[in-house]
């Protein structure tokens, strides 16, 4: 039975949950990313996280790279943070965010010192970091703590028959266990959002998820651009999609059965009790797994069918899939491979057990296909351009 | 029979859905399939090759009726379509965009 399965975790000091144990080195900007690197480089054992943004940015677009790293700062499967930035003012208020949680966090900030010494100042800090975070225990944790990210990618039909009614299953399980579940991609609901809007808990949170996907459309349409003309694409037509509903009712169908308690905005933490959130997000892979790990999710499920390889820095990529083909020449990039279920070897119930089996495991501690190949992509989202 | 492999050879996702997606290359003749929740599996004749991943007709479908796919519709038929005929986008046109797309 796979509910009866031990799980652990690591219990952060304002409770959250985490299955990883990252010492991290978070650059504030473009420019600190040499310097952050330098220090993961001395220092072996912490992880930089470097990005190309975060200098004149404004409005929501400064607030949501703010949100990102802060988030990201704050997911429970990070132990502590290293912060450095150009100047002191964005770097310090990144870092205080990020002392919130109660985790130990310094900040350093390169003018006036230098990449030299502030990677000297900042090395020492990591490596007591490390020793310290080196002793943090496992300790056995509930399932509703540990909170679940999905999104898939490079999709076809083995997609909507095989690895997301595979992952609704695990959905499903999550939120009757009484666990958190982040989905997203906004404009790749586009057919099917009504059925989105039905399923929302109330009229408040059916107004919001409303707004947000016709934001979205409407930012979309204002560059003149005929996203909607073009989807589904060539390859998917070519591949036996017909219609935009069909792809997303592929999409819709790995969000389970259950009701959307919440509506949030990119990166923003789940804050109205248990359940299935939807946020938006691009549906461009590492963008939108990079918002679910700010916001708090720490396992995060990708279905695929023609083989996306994605991961994450903090959050583990735990990727399924049912097309044959796939499974066969990318096996070093497939946790789960369902593709049993289009030859009818087994049915949802059992392919959704395999594939909690494999979270639990992931949980547990063992390392996910992504995480054994390196992959870190982390990809913050911008609104619009820098001024 | 066109099933000697034991394999099924398409899939629907609901009851009721009025297409079902070929899981292997499918040539015309009596073909096995199932459901992916739901009943037990049926034998359809096949009146057109079907490759994999794409469609087929699991009923009647008239020009102008809603194809239902995973128990909703994902388009409308833009022809009579025969039970055991290739549906794609020579025959199926998107419900939901069809006077917004220049």
């Amino acid at each position: 039975m796979a509910e009866q399965r031990g799980l652990t975790g690591f219990r952060r000091e304002n409770g959250a949950v985490g299955i990883r144990n990252h010492t991290i080195i978070l650059p504030v900007d473009d420019l600190s990313n040499a310097a952050a690197e330098a220090v993961a480089a001395v220092v072996p054992g912490t992880l930089a996280l470097p990005h190309a943004y975060g200098r004149l940015q404004f409005g929501p677009d400064l607030d949501l790279t703010f949100r990102t790293l802060i988030g990201t700062g704050c997911n429970p499967n990070v132990a502590s943070v290293v912060v450095i930035g150009i100047e002191p003012n964005w770097t310090d208020k990144v870092a205080h965010g990020i002392a919130k949680t109660g985790k130990k966090v310094r900040a350093f900030s390169i003018e006036r010192h230098g990449d030299l010494r502030t990677i000297e100042a900042a090395a020492r800090a990591a490596a007591e970091f490390l020793r310290d975070d080196s002793e943090k225990q496992r300790e056995a944790v509930q399932r509703h703590e540990v909170m679940l990210s999905i999104k898939c990618g490079e999709s076809d039909t083995t997609s909507g028959l095989g690895s997301c009614p595979t992952t609704s299953e695990a959905v499903d399980r999550w939120v009757d266990a009484g666990g958190t579940v982040l989905f997203g991609e906004t404009s790749e609901l586009t057919g099917g959002e009504h059925l989105i809007a039905q399923r929302c808990v109330n009229d408040s949170v059916r107004a919001r998820f409303q707004e947000i996907y016709d934001n979205y459309i409407e930012m979309i349409e204002r560059t003149g651009a005929n996203l909607l003309g073009s989807q589904p694409t060539q390859g998917n037509i070519r591949g036996g999609l017909s219609t935009i509903e069909e792809k997303a009712m592929g999409n819709i169908a790995k969000t389970g059965s259950k009701p959307v308690v919440g509506a949030l905005d990119s990166a923003e933490a789940p804050a109205s009790g248990p359940g299935l959130y939807f946020m938006d997000t691009s549906s461009a892979a590492a963008e939108c797994v990079t918002l679910m790990a700010a916001a708090g999710a720490v396992i995060h499920l990708f279905p695929t069918g023609q083989g996306n390889v994605i991961g994450n820095p903090i959050e583990p990529v735990v990727k399924l899939s049912a097309n044959p083909l796939t499974t066969e020449t990318m096996s070093e990039h497939i946790d789960l491979d369902c593709s049993g279920l289009l030859r009818q070897e087994y049915n949802l119930t059992t392919a959704g057990d395999q594939l909690m089996e494999v979270i639990d495991r992931t949980i547990n501690g063992r390392l996910t296909c992504a995480e054994s190949l390196g992959h870190r992509e982390f990809v913050l989202t911008r609104l619009y351009p820098s001024a | 029979m066109a099933q000697a492999t034991g394999l099924p050879g398409y899939l629907a996702h609901h009851d009721g859905d009025l297409v079902a997606v070929a899981v292997r290359d499918l040539e015309p003749g009596p073909v096995e399939g199932g459901y992916l929740r739901g009943p037990e599996n049926v034998t359809i004749e096949l009146l057109e090759p079907v490759p994999l991943g794409h469609k087929l007709a699991l009923t009647d479908i008239a020009e102008g009726q809603d194809v239902i796919e995973y128990g909703h519709r994902v388009g409308i038929a833009t022809a009579d379509i025969p039970k055991g005929g290739y549906v794609h986008v020579h025959n199926v046109r998107s419900a939901r965009w069809q006077n917004s797309v220049a």
